[in-house]
């Protein structure tokens, strides 16, 4: 066995510079974070050192609850488009020949690793009033004028589904690949259609994958700011936004802290919904 | 074992589906390609082949810096994240103490917090030890970000990890660097390349955290597009992005082969 004292010095050098990156480049800021969301906003955009609760109190206002609203709901459709795309398209690669199935995987992931940014900045030009799509369909004559897709509210639904869907699929992918084929094959033995066969034996077995999928898509989703940034008008304004533009333009950093205590808030709530139903490894 | 069975079958409904999603997926990768070989100035319609873009991209000063940005900052932050990521892996697998549970804990954090928030947490402490947004602040925060996945992803390798080939080796003499360059690093190599692959892409690929820890001369090429997105992006963006998404491709191809090398490697010693 490894004696301790020769061996002290061999651990700090080793864990160490890990565990002083982190202190001071991730715990120090999220503890400034929280302090400043109990502190004052100044007059010249700073902060006041003193404690109170203005920030807070100021989450309540009409304008904010109408935001989140629109966030909670933008987020809930991503999950449920994704959720509805992803899981017959799972399915089908979990289900497909040993031979294929390597690549079919590697071909979700691919999008994933390429830079986002790029990726809806190819939407953003594929749904432009001059893009393809409405000079396709005004080539063919479906249509007379352009449609009005970009800049909308649907098209930031479309970025977030786009951007989200991998992390829809893979955990799905992963528990449709654990599914024991001889209990397919019991219930088909006693008698099960198809219909009972997946909604009474796939679907509760899959839960798991859904549940991480949904988890893993969801929270995300409230923080993508850049996708309204590049697809949506001008109109309806999202929680990821409404952060930012407290540190980029508004200059009111105890709320723009106080609505990131918020967003860890909710997905602290909802990653313990989901240890209650899976486990942590089942997300990687 | 029969392997039709307990299978629903649907296949050629199921193969389109599928290649549908692939579409939707793919679409707008395509699309990005295509126009950096379009004749056209606007990202409109596609006319004809042409090279043009390419060389306007070389020509292009803040696209051309907006490269090197995006580049150094992956490389850097990969180096460093990849190096103190590994070493903490190793000493956490050999190493007993109190603190070991809160430490490994500790690295869920960032995986787990909104990237929004770690970005605007990151923004404050710059602020607030004063220190202007620079390549310097990029690095740090990407390094910040990618040192969990790197941890996490050698202690999994390590999980499998026969401790008394590196007791042995002591014992006949290495010290403790001679044992971790000959022993444990290139038992480990899958798991490090994996974690160092992992870092160079979520780099490449970041967006939110950049945002806020980037200076106006040290912008990314993601955020160089966002800024230019409602003026009108000319096509050399679109070959640059070309060039990323090739390099991107070409890097995972890569390492899906030398993994695959060195696992078969490891198959043959054990």
């Amino acid at each position: 066995m490894i004696k301790k004292g020769e061996n002290k010095a061999a651990a700090v050098v080793m864990i160490g510079p890990t565990v002083f990156w982190l202190m001071l480049f991730l715990m120090l800021p999220l503890f400034l974070v929280i302090g400043i969301s109990f502190m004052q906003k100044s007059a010249f955009g700073g902060v006041v050192i003193k404690f109170c609760l203005d920030a807070y109190k100021g989450l309540f206002h009409a304008e904010y609850l109408g935001i989140f609203g629109n966030s909670l709901k933008l987020s809930f459709l991503t999950t449920i488009i994704c959720l509805l795309i992803g899981y017959p398209f799972a399915f089908v690669i979990a289900r497909a020949d040993k031979k294929w199935k390597p690549i079919l995987v590697m071909m979700v992931m691919l999008p994933f690793w390429i830079n986002s940014m790029i990726r809806i900045y190819g939407w953003n030009t594929l749904l432009r009033s001059q893009g393809i799509i409405n000079e396709s369909l005004m080539y063919f004559g479906w249509i007379k004028a352009p449609l009005q897709m970009l800049y909308t509210d649907g098209a930031v639904l479309l970025g977030m589904v786009y951007d989200l869907l991998p992390f829809t699929v893979l955990p799905i992918y992963t528990s449709i690949e654990k599914l024991d084929n001889s209990l397919l094959e019991a219930a088909q033995d006693l008698g099960a259609g198809k219909r009972a066969l997946f909604s009474r034996i796939i679907l509760p077995l899959t839960m798991p994958g859904i549940f991480a999928g949904s988890i893993q898509t969801f929270i995300p989703s409230l923080g993508l700011f850049y996708i309204a940034d590049m697809m949506g008008g001008a109109k309806t304004m999202y929680i990821g936004n409404l952060i930012k533009n407290q540190f980029m333009s508004a200059r009111n950093w105890p709320l723009g802290a106080a609505l990131s205590i918020l967003l860890i808030a909710i997905t602290l709530v909802l990653m313990r919904l989901y240890t209650r139903v899976g486990s942590l490894d089942d997300m990687v | 074992m029969d392997e039709k069975r307990g299978k629903i079958q649907m296949k050629p409904l199921s193969r389109a589906y599928a290649a549908l999603v692939y579409l939707f997926l793919y679409l707008p990768i395509i699309v990005v390609v295509l126009f950096s070989f379009n004749t056209s100035k606007m990202n409109i319609k596609f006319e004809g082949f042409t090279l043009e873009w390419y060389v306007k991209m070389v020509h292009n000063e803040q696209l051309m810096d907006a490269f090197f940005n995006t580049m150094s900052v992956a490389l850097v932050s990969t180096l460093l994240s990849t190096t103190i990521g590994t070493l903490c892996a190793v000493g956490l697998n050999r190493f007993e103490f109190k603190l070991k549970k809160m430490i490994s804990s500790t690295l869920y954090i960032p995986i787990v917090i909104p990237e929004l928030v770690f970005g605007i947490a990151m923004l404050i402490l710059f602020s607030f030890i004063n220190v202007s947004m620079s390549l310097f602040t990029l690095i740090v925060s990407h390094v910040t970000f990618s040192l969990p996945f790197v941890v996490i992803t050698v202690r999994a390798r390590l999980a499998g990890f026969d401790k008394s080939v590196e007791e042995a080796a002591r014992d006949l003499g290495a010290n403790e660097v001679h044992t971790f360059f000959r022993v444990t690093l290139p038992m480990i190599a899958p798991g490090v390349i994996s974690g160092a692959m992992l870092a160079l892409t979520l780099s490449l690929d970041d967006v939110v955290v950049s945002f806020f820890t980037a200076g106006p001369e040290s912008q990314t090429l993601p955020l160089k597009i966002l800024g230019m997105v409602k003026k009108g992006i000319t096509p050399d963006v679109n070959a640059l992005s070309t060039l990323m998404i090739v390099g991107t491709v070409v890097i995972l191809l890569m390492t899906t082969l030398i993994q695959g090398k060195l696992e078969k490697r490891d198959g043959i010693i054990n």
